[in-house]
């Protein structure tokens, strides 16, 4: 299971790479959030796949067999610093569209006739 | 007072928020933002009394055990890195009054950095790895807003380019937690470098280290991911410039310090032989860019990077005495750099360029601006009594201590390339035929004159006092180089 999950991580991390490198905005945008959600399912396996039960007391249920509480809470941080992140960065592609007329990386170099 | 430590932290939260209810008025944004720095700062000093008498200060919050808990650690490092970050912001915060704007002080400026600051000292304090994430996250959100903050095109420009780094590097931030919590299964940084210690020199350790400087190495710009900086330090204007120059790279470099001191001592061959390469070339890359410029803020921009360099060889070759020269440098560093940013701030709002080949002949009108601004550039490059010496000779002594002859002759004659970058802004500027100065009214310059005059005299007082200061280093770099302090300090204190 873990393998599988590696690999499908993997995935999701190239098609991050590849959004990211892109000229787009709004696919490098995309880009970031495939990438958020291949770190967290990351932690999710980093954590171990095996365990039962979810990570709530309930009669019955030994010791053993809840999953790691640990990695999810982290998660949970992480997806909504994420969110956060990603709320802020589509309202400036926003705004940067409106004043600068444009989404294209390329047009955005910082040089003296560039300004 | 048990929770002392957390007062540098909190009190900034706390003003922050209070902040938030009325942004209009810029008088009561003013009074509260300074009156929470000075509280912060006293608290912090009282920290530092303490962590100087009673040893390294731990706390787990919630009473749980230390390394189920999230604990919260000060030694003496992360106090001295706490107390001179308070320290700038008060400066910046007051040189902000007139330069800032009455439209950015509207729009919720004094909180973002109350909350950056809130970040910066929780990412110096924490002793919990994924904590110092969630930290590391409070900052640059913060330092979005504040590098965008008024809209301009270059600001949304390279916003963009500085939002898009920080997001990359923070989720490999995330990977990283994850594959360590993978290996070692706890996030305490003390109970990490216990178990770290049993497990040896695994290979995947190494790898994890690597991922830590690269990590690390994108927040506090070492070559070869300082390609971000130059462009995105030079949009914002110049107090928060001022901020980000002297604080935010200073938490990356602070984090590579203190993971390869308390996690990754294992595999020293590898991993600081590697780190000592990066900061021999990231000297090297500075030292090429601020010869390049002909503009100020970028000269001082590529000093930053020069420092991180320095920096960090002091902190690779693992000895007292480059320890302690990395731990001199990197406060005198953040002290330098806060003066030097604000000294150009104001021959920027003189001249209203950052070409230098468009100024000249300020010294005949602003002395006092011009003998200011050389004593610091002297500083910046470590002429002996000023604050830059003693941390170089100590880098430098280390370097040779560990037979490091060449990199050791690479720092001195860094020394060589920062002074004469300095200098030639000072020739540029205030030597020559006037030209391109303006008329400014001469309280305002006197208000913008007043903070800068200030901190250039501390950097000269931490210069000629360091020998006063070296109980303090001294006790920092005892943490550093035996984790067993910090390890003992974090699972005795929870008792």
């Amino acid at each position: 299971m873990e393998i599988l999950m590696s690999i499908l991580i993997g995935f999701l991390f190239m098609a991050a790479v590849y959004l990211i490198l892109s000229r787009s905005l709004l696919r490098i945008i995309i880009g970031t959030g495939l990438l958020s959600h291949g770190t967290h399912l990351l932690l999710l396996t980093m954590g171990g796949l095996g365990g039962k039960a979810a990570p709530v007391l309930t009669e019955g249920v030994t010791v053993k067999d809840y999953v790691d509480p640990l990695p999810q809470a982290l998660i949970l941080t992480a997806i909504v610093i994420s969110f956060g992140v990603t709320a802020f960065s589509l309202v400036l592609a926003y705004r940067t569209y409106k004043e600068l007329g444009t989404d294209n990386m390329d047009l955005m170099k910082g040089t003296e006739d560039n300004d | 007072m048990i929770n002392l430590l957390l007062f540098p932290v909190l009190i900034p939260f706390l003003f922050a928020t209070i902040l938030l209810f009325f942004p209009k008025k810029v008088k009561a944004q003013r009074v509260i933002t300074t009156l929470g720095l000075l509280t912060a700062l006293v608290s912090a000093f009282a920290l530092l009394w303490k962590v100087k008498t009673d040893g390294v200060q731990s706390l787990t919050l919630g009473s749980w055990a230390p390394p189920f808990g999230i604990t919260m650690v000060s030694d003496m490092m992360s106090t001295l890195l706490v107390t001179s970050s308070l320290l700038i912001a008060l400066f910046v915060v007051w040189f902000s009054f007139t330069s800032i704007g009455i439209k950015r002080e509207t729009s919720f400026y004094y909180p973002a950095i109350l909350f950056m600051l809130t970040g910066v000292n929780g990412a110096f304090t924490t002793g919990d790895i994924f904590n110092m994430f969630v930290f590391f996250e409070v900052l640059l959100m913060s330092s979005y807003v504040l590098i965008v903050l008024g809209g301009e095109k270059v600001q949304l420009r390279e916003s963009i380019k500085y939002i898009l780094v920080n997001v990359v590097s923070s989720s490999l931030f995330v990977i990283t937690v994850g594959y360590l919590y993978s290996i070692v299964g706890t996030l305490n940084m003390a109970d990490i470098s216990i178990k770290l210690a049993a497990i040896g020199q695994a290979g995947i350790v190494t790898v994890i280290a690597v991922l830590f400087l690269i990590v690390f190495g994108i927040k506090g710009a070492i070559f070869p991911l300082f390609f971000w900086l130059p462009g995105s330090y030079a949009a914002p204007p110049i107090p928060v410039l001022t901020l980000f120059g002297a604080l935010l790279t200073k938490v990356g470099v602070y984090a590579i310090i203190r993971t390869y001191t308390l996690f990754f001592t294992t595999d020293i061959g590898f991993t600081h032989e590697l780190l000592m390469i990066i900061s021999i070339l990231t000297i090297i890359a500075g030292c090429i860019g601020a010869l390049a410029y002909f503009d100020v803020k970028k000269i001082v921009i590529y000093n930053i990077i020069i420092a991180v360099g320095v920096i960090l060889f002091g902190a690779s070759v693992m000895n007292e005495s480059g320890m302690m020269g990395s731990i001199f440098y990197l406060i005198h560093d953040i002290l330098i750099k806060g003066a030097l940013f604000l000294l150009i701030g104001v021959i920027i709002h003189i001249t209203g360029t950052s070409d230098l080949r468009k100024m000249g002949g300020l010294i005949k009108r602003y002395p006092v601006l011009g003998w200011s601004y050389l004593i610091a550039a002297f500083g910046l490059a470590g002429i002996p009594p000023l604050s830059g010496f003693i941390g170089k000779l100590l880098i430098v002594q280390g370097g040779l201590e560990g037979e490091l002859l060449w990199q050791s002759i690479f720092i001195l004659a860094s020394s060589l390339i920062v002074l004469l970058s300095a200098i030639r802004i000072f020739i540029y500027a205030f030597w020559g035929e006037e030209k391109g100065v303006q008329q400014v009214q001469p309280r305002t310059y006197r208000h913008l004159l007043a903070p800068t005059i200030t901190l250039v005299v501390i950097t000269v007082l931490y210069g000629v006092g360091s020998e006063y200061l070296v109980p303090f280093m001294t006790d920092a770099t005892t943490v550093l180089l035996d984790p067993s302090v910090y390890t003992d300090a974090v699972f005795g204190g929870g008792k």
